[in-house]
């Protein structure tokens, strides 16, 4: 009997094998096509403009060249809006860290009176907001317009974020906050001592979460911010781009303006000034965020 | 000495007694979860309930002079004058144009490139390629916009040389508006179909592996295992995902379809918040915006409430 089974199994292993072989390179093949446009637009932005108009498609290029990048750091726009970002997410990500870990703490305690009706009316909001235009006057009526204060204030909290806090908080081991407070600790102190020490990795993706959604927004930095000194790098990309695709009235102004559109290669230098600090925390962000997708699945 | 041992039982009582307290006794005795409350609170209600407030202004005719409070009550005139447009049916048209075809193509994309990672067996590969499609997630739309300028444009993107050179001639993708559905949903595919795996891969990874080695010893082949074993075991996310897309058939994503929206492609690029920005922020029509605003959150609302519920009905958990 086993022997029988056993030689079945060698028979169907042969077309196996081969089915195998199919699935593995089409994965490996979907993979690569996935990081293919940055490969190209990466390899374009260390060439020449005479190589770009000459070769259809390359990965690595025959003379390698700075010059793209040379521009883009002396054009100042892009390293000013690489700054911008950079303090906007630093600042963001501190804010709405502390504003979510402070209220979700309380909101973890069974036991909390009123936790039903707060949680209830910030679950609400996950499913309706005011909308573009209400917010919009409303930042305008706090004086916010114009500030990197409304872009951090008006996402500080992420229900769906603080929720997955809350949840990993219901997680800790009771005994430990118990203990400390039979010791004489009150509440605060044991947020501060007990519980944060012990969610280093919900703080580590939640920050990453925050963190990236600060440094990719684009709409809300383009429709509140209105002195180009404090465009974000999103903005500035934007308009390297976007202007020099001629599609738009404005594009021709712009060009009627400032002389001729950026050249290939400082576009593709700017995708890649602009993608590189992504990437940089990827490998963390790597590590952290299915842990947080999964404790965001528990229930609580 | 004593007092310590007071302060014991009275904590002690706070900690394991608190059903027996009067709420006054209760709030005072967890004064700091309650000051720790406050600033959550007050973001809750300045940013999030009093711009819901905020929406009066679609029963009002909002002037910048006047301010919200002192603007006139014109009932509901912005709704009726916003059905009455022929851009109506147009916004319809393509938030649920883009939204179907999202539906047929885009949504099977990551239970498909789910069924082919499970069936990969070597760890550090199959790892790596994970490591790959995640990536897109994590880019902004712009950097996604610009990548396919870069690649799509008429003058000197990458796949219109390669075009070239096999003699076809490139299609105008980022200009006409009968490609702009598709582009969207192209982007979605690229952008979103790693992450998508996460889910079902998730569900996979509860799959007793014992229930292969009894099938494999029964002599079922791959299909068949998949067939059996696989699909019912991801059945009821795949259900419940579906049931949810269902209900936020409104909202497309606005970022990605401003940032690709043009003034040629407009007639199919157009979709409500696009539309609502342009007629709010950039022409000033305030009032008209916010009814369009509100027609679709609570449309919106209702749709993903609904579909929640027949989500429970249909034995899954729910979102809310």
């Amino acid at each position: 009997m086993i022997k029988t089974s056993r030689k079945n199994k060698v028979k169907t292993g042969v077309a196996d094998n081969v089915t195998n072989i199919i699935i593995y390179v089409v994965i490996g093949l979907i993979g690569i096509a996935t990081v293919l446009p940055f490969l190209y637009v990466a390899a374009g932005s260390f060439a020449t403009d005479k190589e770009l108009t000459e070769r259809a498609f390359f990965i690595i290029p025959s003379v390698w060249s700075l010059n793209a990048y040379k521009y883009a750091v002396n054009n100042g726009n892009i390293m000013l809006g690489l700054w911008n970002s950079i303090k906007l997410t630093a600042f963001g990500v501190f804010t709405s860290m502390a504003f979510s870990l402070t209220f979700a703490y309380p909101l973890s305690k069974s036991h909390l009176r009123g936790r039903n009706i707060i949680l209830n009316l910030v679950i609400v909001t996950m499913l309706f907001s005011g909308g573009l235009i209400p917010t919009y006057l409303v930042m305008q009526a706090y004086g916010l317009y114009d500030t990197y204060a409304v872009l951090i204030l008006m996402g500080a909290i992420s229900p769906f974020n603080m929720i997955i806090i809350k949840n990993f908080f219901q997680e800790l081991p009771k005994e430990l906050e118990e203990a400390a407070l039979i010791d004489g600790s009150n509440e605060i102190k044991t947020f501060f001592k007990i519980a944060l020490p012990l969610s280093k990795p919900v703080i580590a993706s939640i920050s990453l979460f925050y963190g990236v959604g600060y440094w990719n927004d684009y709409f809300n930095a383009m429709i509140y911010l209105n002195t180009p000194k404090k465009y974000t790098v999103q903005i500035i990309l934007r308009n390297i781009i976007l202007l020099a695709s001629n599609i738009s009235d404005a594009a021709l102004d712009y060009y009627d303006m400032n002389g001729a559109p950026p050249d290939k290669a400082v576009k593709m230098a700017a995708t890649v000034i602009a993608t590189v600090p992504i990437l940089c925390v990827y490998p963390f962000i790597q590590k952290y965020f299915a842990q947080g997708v999964m404790v965001g699945a528990v229930k609580g | 000495m004593k007092s310590k041992q007071e302060q014991n039982k009275k904590v002690k009582k706070a900690v394991f007694n608190d059903s027996k307290m009067s709420t006054l006794t209760y709030m005072r005795v967890h004064k700091w979860l309650y000051i720790m409350l406050i600033p959550g609170v007050l973001y809750f209600i300045m940013f999030r309930y009093i711009p819901i407030g905020g929406l009066i202004i679609a029963f009002k005719n909002y002037s910048p002079f006047r301010g919200i409070w002192k603007s006139d009550w014109v009932g509901l005139d912005n709704f009726k004058q916003f059905f009455d447009t022929k851009d109506f049916w147009i916004l319809l048209r393509n938030t649920l144009g883009i939204s179907l075809l999202q539906l047929v193509i885009y949504f099977p994309a990551p239970i498909i490139l789910s069924l082919f990672l499970n069936e990969i067996k070597h760890m550090g590969y199959k790892r790596i390629v994970q490591t790959l499609v995640y990536i897109p997630h994590f880019i902004s739309w712009v950097i996604v916009a610009s990548l396919t300028y870069q690649l799509l444009n008429t003058n000197d993107g990458v796949v219109t040389y390669i075009f070239n050179t096999f003699g076809i001639t490139m299609p105008e993708i980022l200009s006409k508006g009968k490609y702009f559905w598709g582009l969207i949903v192209g982007q979605d595919i690229w952008k979103e179909t790693g992450y998508g795996t996460i889910i079902f891969l998730a569900a996979l990874s509860g799959v007793n592996q014992e229930m292969y080695e009894a099938a494999r010893v029964d002599g079922a082949g791959r299909w068949k295992m998949m067939w059996y074993i696989t699909l019912p075991a991801i059945k009821g996310t795949v259900i419940m995902m579906l049931i949810l897309r269902v209900g936020s058939l409104l909202n497309t994503g606005y970022e990605q379809i401003f940032l690709m929206r043009n003034d040629i492609n407009i007639s199919y690029a157009d979709v409500f918040d696009t539309y609502i920005y342009t007629k709010g922020i950039k022409n000033g029509k305030y009032s008209f915006s916010a009814a369009a605003g509100m027609f679709k959150s609570v449309v919106g609302m209702i749709m993903v409430l609904g579909a929640n519920k027949i989500a429970k009905k249909a034995g899954e958990t729910g979102i809310y």
